[in-house]
Order: structure tokens, then C-alpha cells, then sequence
């Protein structure tokens, strides 16, 4: 007997959803711990060194440490520099430049 | 008993290619009979047909079918005297292609509601009756012309209805195959079902199993 | 029940429509699970690392003071944290000491920094996780480093930070303060910066004002500016992020719409038919409802999940590529998850929802109208 089409489908679809919110609601709770411990060792670590940047991108000064560059620093690298593609385009000027 | 009263079909009222399709027709069709409309190309039996069928809405007058008015019915209750009173086997038949036969037999009934195994079962007894049981997993396409009439008539039954509506049942059969629908048809008015065909083939409406011929000539009824 | 069952029948009917053209639809169907896909890669991604820079920055001094020459960012004499001291409402002020290093055989850039107590000789360092990845061959277990004054420095590393921080530390390079002053080049009685620690951080504003008052020639930035910057590059709504991707979800919905308006008369036909039969327009619209539906949801979920599982599972590495450009060092992280139901509802109302009503739309005329052409084919 070939299952129903519809049947098919809908239990294909129940499935999805269950491992959709197993990811979403289930699987955090699980890792949380190591989550959490990873977190507690970046955070120490930034109080210890006193860091102020995630490390993304390390390729210019204003990428690397995009909260502390300043103004000018995106066309001083030297007079032919490259812009650095793609991360160059992707990080804003710090908010308090902005503003 | 179906009852007309005065019915006229106008197409593109109003506009310089207006044209007067059906022209007051009264007319009674007995119930449990099998009635056949003849005449010339255009003289309207299509037209009255889908009329009688709630396919369409005449441009005045009524109809009664057991004393019920189905001319001026919303939509949705048009749909459903559509669906579950008559059943029609149209001239090209119509089947939807690229699915089977027997999903295409069942999808008059798929608007009812009606639990899938039922319908299935049901389908799947008519197409027996019809002997093309065995190409119920076959999609239509791989189907020969008498086969898929067959199918049509299939799907026209499955909601049981009352009365079946058949627009040039023969068009394009063989005598032989012509014959077999006849012997169909008369299983059906032995149920107890009412058949309105219309057509132009002599082998119909000479036939025994036709009650009443009804002849028409420019949208009215001679 | 009857409602259900008739909905199920109308799905019956829709899946074996699709089923007919299914090299079209499952090609239909991966492509929009591909933009489903990227989007919330993106959004995923994004946010998990603002959350992370929220968290992990926090630690961040409350305010850094940094001097500038020429525009530009300039050491800073260690003697300015005692004018900054005096200003009443900051507790210390600490020079820091950091800088960068090029090394050219790798082509990379590394961080390097003093920590406030280094307690290993002078000829050690501490090193991120990624320096070890990217810097090539070690000579004798050490680090070689072209020092300032053109001297060459060995370096033996006798700590390698676990790669858990390494979002915040993968290009460190930790060393003491002398060794630092000679490779970097740092004058005594200079600094990178100062950071300055403030009583009650509500007065931070206040304070960075009398600095500048105080030392005209300073940049103060405070904790809450560096979050904020963070924020702003991360948040999916603003930036960059949200005008790449308008563009692939527009192509996707020129596609789509492509495929929804323009009803082939073989469609027409089938809906006719259906009409004659005895469905009404309601019934039709409720199975073009599903057409769009079985579609976009499965399209949604194969999109979320294998979304999930890149960002989370995998650290994203598409983006990775996409991200890295110029860099040769890029972090090894997992994010952590913190995807919540109202980003999922955002992206089901984007993705499901158009993509269902353009299936629907064009129906709509032709599912009005009478069926009696069907008795003319
Ligand atoms: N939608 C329409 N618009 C304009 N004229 C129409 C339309 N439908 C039918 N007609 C006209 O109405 C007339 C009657 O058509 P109908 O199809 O009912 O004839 P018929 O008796 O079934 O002919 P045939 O035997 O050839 O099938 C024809 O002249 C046809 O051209
Ligand atoms: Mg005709």
C-alpha cells in the first residue's frame, strides 16, 4: 500500500518542524554549559589583557581593532593600499566617529 | 423534474458582437430519462447544457430542478449543485494530465470533505464497473481514447449524482466503442439517474435507450 | 474533520501537480531554500556574534584614552595618567602596551601586547591560538622577530592560549614590556594608550569630557562606544548586510514572481476543469494556498535547519571564506546559539508568507471566473 501523499508530507513536515525546534530551543540548553564556560574564559580574558576588539579581522588596524581606529586610519595604510575586501566594506566607522 | 422558464443566453451584452445564443427556451425534462438535444452547429446545446448544468448563469429566466430555483445561486451553492447533482463528461473529456486515473476520477470529491479511504473505494468500484480497474495507477496520458472516455465517465459518478451531462459523448469513438458508452448509459438510467446528451450522432439518438429526442435550430427548441 | 480532510485533499492534489513538473519545482525548491538559507546564515550569524561581542566586551576598560597626531593615533606619554587621575570621579589609570607585527614570510599581521603582569622571562612569549596556525616554521622552537631597530629577536613561545578565546585572542602575541619596547619600538615613558578605570560608570560621559578638556590632544572611547560599534556592524537591519542580501532576495522574488504570475494556459485549462467539476473558486484558491505552501515551508525548513547547522555546527564557515579577504588569520569559534522565536517569525513572514500570496494572487481572476469554457475545449 503506497502511503497517501498528503500523509507523506505532512509527516515530512512535523518532522522538520521537531528538529527545527530542537535546534532552536533544545540544542542551546544542552551546550549551555560549554557555552558558557567558553564565555567565562573570553570574558576573563578580555578583563586580564583589558582587549577591546574581536579578533575578525586582522588584515588592517581599522579592521583588527575597529573600535579604537580613528578617523582616518581606513587611508593611511600607505598611498596605493588596497581597500581590504571584503571585511573594509563590511565594518562601519566606530559610533561615537559617526555621530 | 427540471423545469425551464424563458431562458435566454446572450454573449457580450452590449457590445457590437452581441449575439442571442438561446432564445426563451421552456422546456420540462422528465426525471430518470434519458433525453438527447440535436441540431446544427451553434444552435446552442452546449450553451443549454452548461446552463443546465450550473456552469454558467442564463442571461434571464429560470430553472427548477424538483422544485428548487438553481439559476440564482451564489457561487458557492452553485458549486455545490454542480458537484454534487450533476456529473459531466465533456467532449475532450478533460482529464487532468500528468496524474492518474484514479486521483483524476477523485477529484470531484475532494472539495466534499469526505474521508480519503471512501472516496478511494468508491473510485476505485466505478472504474472496476467500467473495466479499467487495471489502469487506475496509469497516468491519463498513457490511455487510449476509449479508456479515457471511460475515465471521464468514472469521474462523473463519483459524487453519485442524479443527473449526468454528457456534451458529444461520442465525438470521437468508434462504433463499436460508441455502442459500449450506449450500454453504459443505460446501466446508469437503470440506476436510476436522468441523462441530458447532447450530440449529433445518429447511432445516440436513434439508439433504444433514449427516451426523448430534443431538437434545436438557432438557440430555441423545435 | 471535514475541514481537515478536505484540506488534506487539496495537498493530495497539489503534491501530485508539483510532482509532474519535478525537475522544475525541486529546482524551484533548492534555490529557495538556498536564499533561505543564506539570509538566515546571515541573521544568524550576525546576531550570535553581536550577542557575543554584548557579552564577552563587557569586560572591555570602562574607557580608553588614546592620543592623536595629525589625526592620527599616536603614543601617548605614560606621564598624562597622572593629570587624568586627579579628575575626580576616575579610580586608576594604567598605560597599556600593544601594537602590531608584520611578518612577512606568512604576509600575516599579528597582535602584540603587553599584559599587565607578565610573569615569564624576557625572552618568552604567549601566543593565540591562530599565530601558531599561520605563522610557518618555527628556527629551534622559536619565534623570530625583526625588531625595530633592525635587530633580530628569538622568541621562545611557552603558552599557547586554548582556542575557546579565540575569537578574542587567535592573533595575540603576549610578551614582556622590555622585550615589547624593543620590537615595537615604543619609547620609554610612552604608551599605546591608557585606560582609565571610572567610579560610577554613569559619569563616564562627564569624565571623558574633562579629559579633553584637560589634554586637549586626547581621544577618549568609552566601554558603551565600543559595544555600540559592535552592534551597529552586526545588527542585521542596519549595514551592509541587509543591502547584500536585498539583492539576492530580490532576484529570488523577480524569479518567483516570474514563475507565479504568468499562468500558463495549461494551468488556466486544469483550473477551468477543476471549476467544472464542481470545485468552487474558494476551493481552488485554498489548493494554489498549498501549492505555495508545501513549497515555501519546506523550502523554510530546509533553509533554517541547514542554517542552524552552518552557523552553529559548522562556525560558519561559507562565510568564513566570504569574511576572511585580506585576512590570513581568521579565528576558529564556535558561536554560541541565540537564535529566539521572534527572529524565526521574521523570517517566516519574509520568506512563506510572500512567496504563498504570489502563488495565490494570479489565481485569483482566473479562479472567478465561469467555468463554462471548460464545455468549449
Ligand atoms: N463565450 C461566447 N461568446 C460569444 N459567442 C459564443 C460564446 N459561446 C458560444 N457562443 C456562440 O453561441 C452559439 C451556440 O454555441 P454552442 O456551443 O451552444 O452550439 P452547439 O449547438 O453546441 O454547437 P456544436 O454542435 O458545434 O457543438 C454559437 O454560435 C457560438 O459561436
Ligand atoms: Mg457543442
Amino acid at each position: 500500500m503506497v502511503v497517501r501523499k498528503s500523509t507523506g508530507f505532512l509527516i515530512l513536515l512535523f518532522v522538520g518542524s521537531l528538529v527545527m525546534a530542537g535546534l532552536f530551543f533544545i540544542h542551546p540548553r544542552l551546550h549551555r554549559d560549554d557555552c558558557e564556560r567558553g564565555l567565562a574564559k573570553r570574558r576573563h580574558l578580555v578583563r586580564e589583557l583589558q582587549l577591546t576588539d574581536l579578533c575578525l579581522f586582522t588584515e588592517a588596524r581599522y579592521t583588527r581593532h575597529l573600535s579604537q581606529a580613528d578617523l582616518h586610519s581606513p587611508f593611511q595604510d600607505y598611498p596605493m593600499a588596497f581597500e581590504h575586501f571584503p571585511s573594509g566594506s563590511l565594518v562601519l566607522p566606530p559610533g561615537h566617529l559617526a555621530r | 423534474m427540471i423545469q425551464l422558464a424563458g431562458i435566454n443566453k446572450t454573449f457580450n451584452v452590449g457590445k457590437p458582437n452581441e449575439f442571442k445564443a438561446l432564445k426563451g427556451i421552456d422546456l420540462e425534462v422528465a426525471l430518470n430519462e434519458v433525453s438527447v438535444f440535436i441540431g446544427p452547429s451553434g444552435s446552442g446545446k452546449t450553451t443549454l447544457l452548461s446552463i443546465l448544468g450550473c456552469m454558467s448563469r442564463p442571461t434571464s429566466g429560470r430553472i427548477w430542478l424538483n422544485e428548487r430555483e438553481i439559476t440564482s445561486l451564489p457561487e458557492r451553492f452553485a458549486a455545490e449543485v454542480r458537484r454534487e447533482t450533476f456529473g459531466f463528461i465533456f467532449q475532450n473529456y478533460n482529464l487532468i494530465k500528468g496524474i492518474t486515473v484514479l486521483e483524476n476520477t477523485m477529484l470531484p470529491a475532494y472539495p466534499t470533505g469526505i474521508g480519503h479511504r471512501v472516496i478511494r473505494d468508491r473510485a476505485v468500484s466505478i472504474l472496476e464497473r467500467l473495466g479499467i480497474e487495471s489502469k487506475a495507477r496509469e497516468p491519463v496520458e498513457h490511455l487510449s481514447g476509449g479508456e479515457r472516455q471511460r475515465a471521464a465517465i468514472a469521474r462523473a459518478l463519483i459524487n453519485r449524482p442524479s443527473i449526468v451531462i454528457a456534451d458529444e459523448p461520442t465525438a470521437h469513438l468508434d462504433s463499436a466503442l460508441a455502442r459500449m458508452l450506449l450500454d453504459i448509459f443505460a446501466g446508469l438510467k437503470q440506476e436510476g439517474k436522468t441523462i441530458l446528451i447532447a450530440c449529433h450522432d445518429p447511432l445516440v439518438f436513434e439508439s433504444p435507450v433514449v427516451d426523448r429526442v430534443i431538437s434545436m435550430r438557432d438557440g430555441g427548441i423545435v | 474533520m471535514k475541514w481537515i480532510e478536505r484540506q488534506r485533499a487539496f495537498i493530495d492534489f497539489t503534491l501530485s501537480s508539483l510532482w509532474r513538473r519535478k525537475a522544475k519545482n525541486l529546482s524551484l525548491l533548492m534555490v529557495y531554500a538556498l536564499v533561505i538559507f543564506l539570509l538566515s546564515s546571515v541573521i544568524f550569524f550576525t546576531q550570535a556574534l553581536r550577542k557575543e561581542a554584548e557579552a564577552v566586551l563587557d569586560g572591555s576598560p570602562q574607557m580608553i584614552v588614546q592620543r592623536t597626531v595629525g589625526g592620527r593615533h599616536s603614543l601617548i606619554p605614560t606621564d598624562y595618567a597622572e593629570k587624568i587621575v586627579q579628575i575626580r570621579g576616575t579610580s586608576s589609570v594604567k598605560p597599556r602596551l600593544w601594537g602590531y607585527y608584520y611578518h612577512p614570510a606568512t604576509r600575516s599581521n599579528y597582535t602584540i601586547m603587553v599584559p599587565e603582569n607578565y610573569p615569564r622571562p624576557d625572552d618568552t612569549v604567549e601566543i593565540g591560538a591562530g599565530v601558531l596556525r599561520t605563522w610557518g616554521p618555527l628556527r629551534d622552537g622559536s619565534f623570530y622577530f625583526n625588531a625595530h631597530d633592525g635587530e633580530t629577536v628569538f622568541l621562545k613561545a611557552i603558552n599557547t592560549m586554548t582556542n575557546e578565546t579565540d575569537l578574542v585572542s587567535a592573533d595575540l602575541i603576549l610578551m614582556s614590556e622590555t622585550t615589547f619596547r624593543k620590537i615595537a619600538g615604543v619609547p620609554e615613558g610612552y604608551a599605546t594608550d591608557l585606560t582609565v578605570r571610572i567610579r560610577n560608570e554613569r559619569e563616564s560621559q562627564t569624565i571623558a569630557r574633562k579629559i579633553i578638556h584637560v589634554l586637549p590632544d586626547t581621544r577618549p572611547i568609552l566601554k558603551e562606544e565600543i559595544i555600540r560599534t559592535y552592534s551597529s556592524i552586526f545588527d542585521w537591519r542596519g549595514g551592509y548586510v541587509i543591502v547584500l542580501l536585498g539583492g539576492g532576495v530580490l532576484a529570488f522574488f523577480i524569479f518567483a514572481w516570474d514563475k507565479a504570475t504568468g499562468l500558463s494556459a495549461e494551468e488556466k485549462t486544469e483550473i477551468g476543469i477543476l471549476k467544472g467539476i464542481g470545485w468552487d473558486t474558494s476551493d481552488i484558491l485554498t489548493m494554489k494556498f498549498w501549492e505555495g505552501a508545501v513549497i515555501s515551508l519546506t523550502a523554510f525548513l530546509l533553509g533554517v535547519i541547514s542554517a542552524y547547522v552552518h552557523v552553529y555546527f559548522a562556525s560558519a564557515t561559507l562565510f568564513e571564506h566570504a569574511l576572511k579577504g585580506w585576512a590570513i588569520l581568521y579565528p576558529e569559534f564556535t558561536l554560541r546559539p541565540s537564535v529566539n522565536a521572534f527572529q524565526l517569525a521574521i523570517l517566516f513572514f519574509l520568506t512563506v508568507v510572500p512567496y504563498t500570496l504570489i502563488t495565490i494572487v494570479p489565481t485569483w481572476k482566473v479562479a472567478a471566473t465561469d467555468p463554462d469554457v471548460v464545455m468549449r475545449h
